[in-house]
């Protein structure tokens, strides 16, 4: 079976940095990784392939920095990866993103035999949008399955597929057919490390690099950000609280005269809630 | 109404500010708001976006509509009161048996028909699994744009003006969607604040029908699980939450804010870092990139106050913070700071609130 794998490189957000002056994002010197949330996927589609036989193509839009990240993926395993990069993306909303995606996904099924699964994560944790997902399988014609924690089971054959998908009061079984689009959920597994070999293959290895004409796009309206419907027109600081905490004073306190003191001066701002308390509370 | 025409004239690109709508797009009137209904219950974030969507009707001196998709029968009766009694003109509805589960296709197909016979000019949904799974495929069915997560909308010159947090909350951007209608949004829940109910007649409804049978429909329903009680935290819409932070110290430490919680009848939860830890299930997350909760009380401990944390609890009446650093960013947003020990302090805590509320300490309570 063949499986594609979206992944986004993100930098590494822990290490953001916001210039205090002028709101933008210092990027310079941020380290950039896959987007976390697609290490399930990409650990979803790898086991999926080593249970039924095939492959697993991992496909990247972005400048052609995002190389790194596709070679990392084939460190764990995966077997090819597709670089799509054109000037012609820059600015890309999720419209636009899913519409360069959905047709690279064309291309590679013409190339290397049409996908049974296409795999997303669940969100990134920079655009955070978990709309990329939904949009290549509206462009593909894919049935669509998010926030799945299971894979319950794969007939290549008989083209079935059944799956746990989380809902917010519980879990969903479902079963469908294929090809389909998943999105898995955080926590479902835990990515590999991958084998001395597959680093030597992803040193070594190709990466098959697209552009826009390349990839079969003709249609550069519904490209970058002339295909984006969505317009950033202001990014600005959140408004801070002005004021403070108002500290409880500590001296010569017990932790029990401190304790009583704190609850006088919640019920003083919040007098409602001791009424409440009183009733509900303190079973 | 076909996709073909959809394909409106290219935007000006993100430059360009000004608004010319094509004209296909000028009849598209009102707001829309989708009324979350899933194995008969109305999902309360819907109630919160009609509170946001009247604001926003009232600003374009349009009509607030609730948009319902459900099986025949009284969950679906009962989602229509609702929607009124929060604040809707109208509700546009789509009753159909296969509607009883969700599942992607029918609900994309509903709520596209919908969209392309009535033409709304703004269509909010809730952040919510159910919502943003198709909020997505609407969106890109519609080939418009989607905004996501928004903690603000508003109307300017006109417009839906959609601000979202980007980079883990340290910066906010406004987003617009001027050349496509209709202008489309998630809220998260607990973002915005519940309106207020009021008691009012069934107004208007206005059915439309599924062109769509079980047969097309290649996804079936094996079953659900629900979540066990315990697992279901229910923090997003508690009154009082207590969470704990990596200044506990340890997974051990975590019953004393367990049992805080329990003597004042709140919610426990935690800081990202213990859910990593593996001290804490997921679902106690408090946050970004967990719930977003707007209790009347918030205390928490041994939390630092890291932007990503801030941006899910600043909706909370009253924050009090138990920090041994002075300094820590939580005492820049929260009401009530206290410089202690948490691991002491919480038994003390405890036992002060339980002596309080005790029924026999009314002599106490006059003090
Ligand atoms: C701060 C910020 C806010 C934004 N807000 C919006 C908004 O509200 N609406 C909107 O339409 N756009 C928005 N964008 C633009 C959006 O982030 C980009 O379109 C981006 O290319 C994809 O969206 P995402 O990061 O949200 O992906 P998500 O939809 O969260 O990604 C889900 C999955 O899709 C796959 N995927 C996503 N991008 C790629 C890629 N480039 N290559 C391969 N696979 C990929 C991955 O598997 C990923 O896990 C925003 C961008 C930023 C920086
Ligand atoms: C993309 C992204 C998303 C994120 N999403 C979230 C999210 O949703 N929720 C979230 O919480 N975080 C989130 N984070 C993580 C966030 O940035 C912080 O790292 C995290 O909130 C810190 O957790 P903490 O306050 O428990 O730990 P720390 O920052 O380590 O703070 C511990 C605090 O405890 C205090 N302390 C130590 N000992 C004691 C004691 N005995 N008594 C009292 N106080 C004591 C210390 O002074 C310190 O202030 C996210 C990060 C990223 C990059």
């Amino acid at each position: 079976m063949h499986i594609v794998i979206c992944i986004k490189q993100v930098p590494d957000s822990a290490q953001i940095r916001v210039h205090p002056v002028t709101n933008t994002i210092m990027r310079q010197g941020v380290p950039t990784i896959i987007n976390p949330y697609d290490l399930f996927a990409l650990e979803e589609a790898l086991r999926l392939r080593d249970a039924h036989g095939g492959e697993v193509t991992v496909l990247t839009m972005g400048p052609p920095m995002a190389e790194d990240a596709l070679r990392k993926a084939l460190t764990y395993g995966a077997d090819r990866a597709v670089l799509l990069t054109d000037r012609c993306f820059a600015g890309s909303d999720t419209l636009a993103t899913s519409f360069a995606l959905s047709r690279a996904i064309v291309r590679i099924g013409e190339t290397f035999g049409a996908p049974d699964i296409v795999f997303a994560g669940k969100q990134t944790i920079d655009g955070d949008t978990a709309q990329v997902g939904p949009g290549i399988a509206k462009r593909l014609g894919l049935l669509q399955f998010t926030y799945v924690a299971k894979i319950g089971s794969i007939d290549v054959d008989a083209r079935e597929i059944t799956v746990k998908r989380r809902s917010e009061g519980g879990t969903q079984m479902l079963k469908s057919r294929l090809p389909c689009l998943v999105t898995m959920l955080e926590g479902t597994n835990e990515i590999r490390r991958g084998s001395l070999d597959d680093a030597m293959r992803a040193a070594r290895g190709q990466i098959v690099k697209w552009s826009a004409a390349e990839a079969g796009i003709e249609d550069l309206n519904k490209c970058g950000l002339r295909g984006s419907p969505t317009v950033v027109k202001r990014v600005f600081a959140p408004t801070t609280r002005a004021e403070k905490a108002t500290q409880i004073d500590m001296t010569d306190k017990t932790q029990h005269d401190l304790a009583d003191e704190l609850i006088a001066a919640i019920f003083t701002r919040q007098p409602a809630l001791e009424h409440e308390l009183a009733f509900d509370g303190g079973q | 109404m076909s996709n073909a025409n959809r394909e409106a004239p290219p935007s000006a690109g993100r430059a360009g500010i000004k608004r010319e709508l094509p004209e296909h797009f000028r009849d598209y009137r009102h707001v829309w708001v989708f009324i979350e209904l899933e194995r008969g219950e109305v999902h309360p974030v819907s109630f919160e976006l009609l509170g946001e969507g009247r604001k926003l009707a009232d600003k374009l001196g349009m009509q607030l509509a609730g948009i319902v998709l459900g099986p025949p029968g009284e969950a679906t009766q009962h989602a229509i009161a609702e929607a009124f009694a929060y604040g809707a003109d109208l509700v546009y509805l789509v009753e159909a048996p296969l509607l009883a589960d969700y599942r992607n296709e029918p609900f994309t197909k509903a709520m596209t028909d919908l969209v392309n016979t009535h033409k709304p000019e703004i269509l909010l949904l809730g952040a919510t699994t159910l919502g943003r799974d198709l909020a997505g495929s609407v969106a890109t069915t519609l080939l418009t744009g989607l905004t996501a997560d928004c903690t603000e909308l508003d109307v300017v010159d006109g417009s839906l003006a959609a601000t979202r947090p980007t980079f883990g909350g340290s910066l906010l951007c406004t987003i617009y969607t001027l050349n496509y209608r209709p202008q489309m949004a998630t809220v998260r829940p607990r973002v915005m604040a519940m309106p207020p109910r009021t008691d009012k007649p069934v107004g208007r409804v206005i059915r439309h029908k599924l062109s769509m049978t079980e047969e097309e429909i290649i996804t079936k329903v094996l079953g659900f699980n629900l979540d066990r009680q315990s697992a279901k935290a229910n923090l997003a819409y508690a009154d009082i939450v207590v969470a704990g932070g990596l200044g506990l110290g340890s997974a051990e430490n975590l019953q004393l804010v367990k049992n805080l919680a329990r003597a004042i009848g709140a919610e426990y939860g935690c800081s990202r870092p213990l859910v990593q830890k593996g001290w804490m299930p997921a679902d106690r997350q408090v946050g970004q990139t967990g719930k977003t909760i707007r209790p009347k009380l918030y205390i928490a401990a041994g939390i630092s106050g890291a932007i990503q944390h801030r941006v899910g609890v600043e909706g909370a009446d009253l924050i009090v913070a138990i920090n041994t650093d002075p300094n820590a960013p939580i005492f820049d947003f929260a009401h009530l700071g206290i410089v202690t020990d948490a691991i002491r302090f919480l038994p003390a805590l405890t036992e002060a609130f339980t002596r309080r509320l005790s029924p026999h300490s009314h002599d106490k309570l006059a003090s």
